[in-house]
């Protein structure tokens, strides 16, 4: 094989059809959840979602999930879940192994296809029963890195060190984003971690892996979200004020954490270029960061100086259900826009280790950007 | 009150049996040999651990590079309390190592005092003494002898390629 030009820019991520998110619902995100399954925990985030539309399951044109067997602890696990959405009458349904942000991408691809006006993305976490921090390790190459068990912050302290020794940043730094992302998350009823101590008293406590402590992690979180994306006119008779995806696309990158420059994020920056990000100013981003050093690298892949807000839901710092904190940024973002506080948001998730494979969706209110 | 909840463990396995393939295969194999090996890329980068497919091209790769058994820390991060199965079970360093002769980073555990661990720093593999043609052969890295570093001479000089599957 003669090496290949650069993929092209998916010619449908900035045209075709005009797809808004018109609802958002998700779970106040606990630590466990033991008296729920999966359908439990599912159930009154669909109907959440289904009543701000006035929608029924039946008159949803596709339907698509996103979930993990391991964390379940069986094959298929997601057909349980289906018992929360009602699938008789049979539906048109499909299932995506991930966050549920790509399970909205696909749902995006089959409105573009024309084969459904409206689709149903929903996607659930239940991190409790395990130790998501050693789950999260077979997810890595069988041969070479699983066999180890560097568990997921041990991979994040390796990104944060990376970070640290290129002068990109500082466990002062870290610290700041822990603040801030909690702080905000005072405001947002559904966060699991609501404010925070201050910079200096962070710094006192001991490391998780050096460099990170455990306001650099992420909360081990139970949840769900769901949202209703709706095409053209179903858009506009759903919701006064649609966030239409002006722009979405997602790429890859090795899995080989030693292939990669830590310090840099160049799928982010080519999905963000394909979905639009760097055509017109952001009045605010939701990144799928769950370390505050992968934030630096966020922004700097996307151009993010300080005059946008990051995170002002709190981000995945204040919660982060496994399988549903990428589907909660588009949530987030698209509420931003349905609640008139903003006109342009950026909204972006991610998968597998050290920012692996990165999603970045633009959202956009009628009337465009800039408030 | 709360109801009571049940629970139990619940062991989870999926116990298929795959084959490594010319790559892998050899990488796995030369390390129960104490020989690291390494697969050429299609910008004549030496990544390691071999790659059977360009991360940047998709090219197929089969040319093995030996490598040699010293290197150069590349990141690192502290791990004060190993978890289970974990490499090693004192307090040791993550660690993503440029092996001598490779342009990417294998990860691994470090086994040294956390005052002596900062990235740039030389390290050694240490052998484990059983070795089955897995990437825990390499029981872990130490810090490399002090002076000339003699002892870093790989088995082979010359490149090998890659057998196919067997028939």
């Amino acid at each position: 094989m003669s090496s290949p030009a650069p993929s092209p820019v998916h010619s449908g991520a900035r045209s075709g059809r005009d797809v808004a998110v018109v609802a958002f619902a998700q779970s106040s995100h606990t630590r466990r959840t033991d008296q729920l399954s999966e359908v439990e925990l599912v159930m009154p985030v669909l109907h959440d979602v289904l009543k701000q539309t006035g929608l029924t399951a039946n008159r949803i044109g596709f339907t698509c999930s996103g979930s993990s067997d391991y964390l379940a602890g069986r094959a298929f696990s997601f057909t349980m879940a289906l018992d929360g959405v009602g699938a008789w009458p049979p539906i048109s349904e499909s299932h995506v192994e991930m966050d549920g942000a790509w399970a909205l991408y696909e749902a995006w691809v089959k409105l573009q296809t024309g084969e459904a006006d409206t689709a149903l993305v929903y996607s659930y976490g239940k991190s409790s029963p395990g130790s998501v921090r050693d789950v999260l390790t077979r997810q890595l190459d069988p041969y070479t890195l699983a066999p180890l068990w560097p568990d997921s912050i041990a991979l994040a302290a390796l990104q944060a060190q990376a970070l640290i020794d290129a002068g990109l940043t500082d466990e002062r730094g870290l610290a700041r984003t822990a603040v801030r992302s909690r702080r905000a998350a005072t405001a947002n009823p559904h966060a699991q971690l609501r404010g925070s101590a201050d910079v200096e008293d962070l710094l006192r406590r001991p490391y998780e892996v050096e460099p990170l402590r455990r306001h650099d992690c992420p909360p081990i979180s139970d949840g769900a979200a769901a949202v209703i994306l709706a095409a053209g006119d179903a858009a506009r008779a759903l919701h006064a004020n649609p966030a239409w995806i002006r722009g979405i696309d997602h790429r890859i990158e090795a899995h080989q954490p030693g292939v990669r420059d830590l310090t840099e994020s160049p799928s982010t920056r080519l999905a963000a270029a394909a979905a639009g990000a760097f055509d017109a100013p952001l009045d605010a981003a939701e990144l799928h960061a769950p370390f505050t050093a992968q934030e630096i690298v966020l922004r700097r892949a996307l151009d993010l100086d300080d005059r946008v807000p990051v995170n002002p839901s709190g981000g995945p710092l204040a919660a982060n259900p496994v399988m549903a904190a990428g589907l909660i940024r588009l949530g987030e973002a698209a509420a931003l826009i349905h609640r008139g506080e903003a006109g342009r948001v950026l909204a972006h998730a991610t998968s597998g280790p050290c920012l692996q494979q990165n999603l970045v969706a633009v959202l956009e209110s009628s009337a465009g950007g800039t408030r | 009150m709360p109801p009571e909840v049940l629970s139990a463990p619940l062991i989870v396995e999926f116990p298929f049996t795959r084959s490594t393939g010319p790559v892998l295969g050899a990488f796995l194999t030369g390390l129960r040999e104490r020989v690291v090996l390494g697969a050429r890329g299609s910008d004549g980068r030496v990544l390691c651990p071999p790659a059977e497919y360009d991360p940047v091209t998709a090219a197929e790769l089969t040319e093995l590079v030996p490598l040699g058994q010293l290197g150069t820390v590349t990141t690192w991060a502290w791990n004060e309390r190993p978890r289970p199965y974990q490499p090693l079970d004192t307090p040791f360093a993550w660690v993503l190592v440029r092996l001598d002769g490779a342009d990417t980073a294998l990860l691994h555990a470090l086994d040294a005092p956390r005052h002596a661990v900062r990235t740039g720093m030389r390290v050694a593999i240490r052998w484990a003494a059983e070795r089955s043609g897995a990437i825990t052969d390499i029981a872990c890295f130490e810090p490399a002898p002090e002076g000339p570093e003699a002892a870093d001479a790989p088995q082979a000089a010359s490149p090998t390629r890659a057998e196919g599957p067997a028939a």
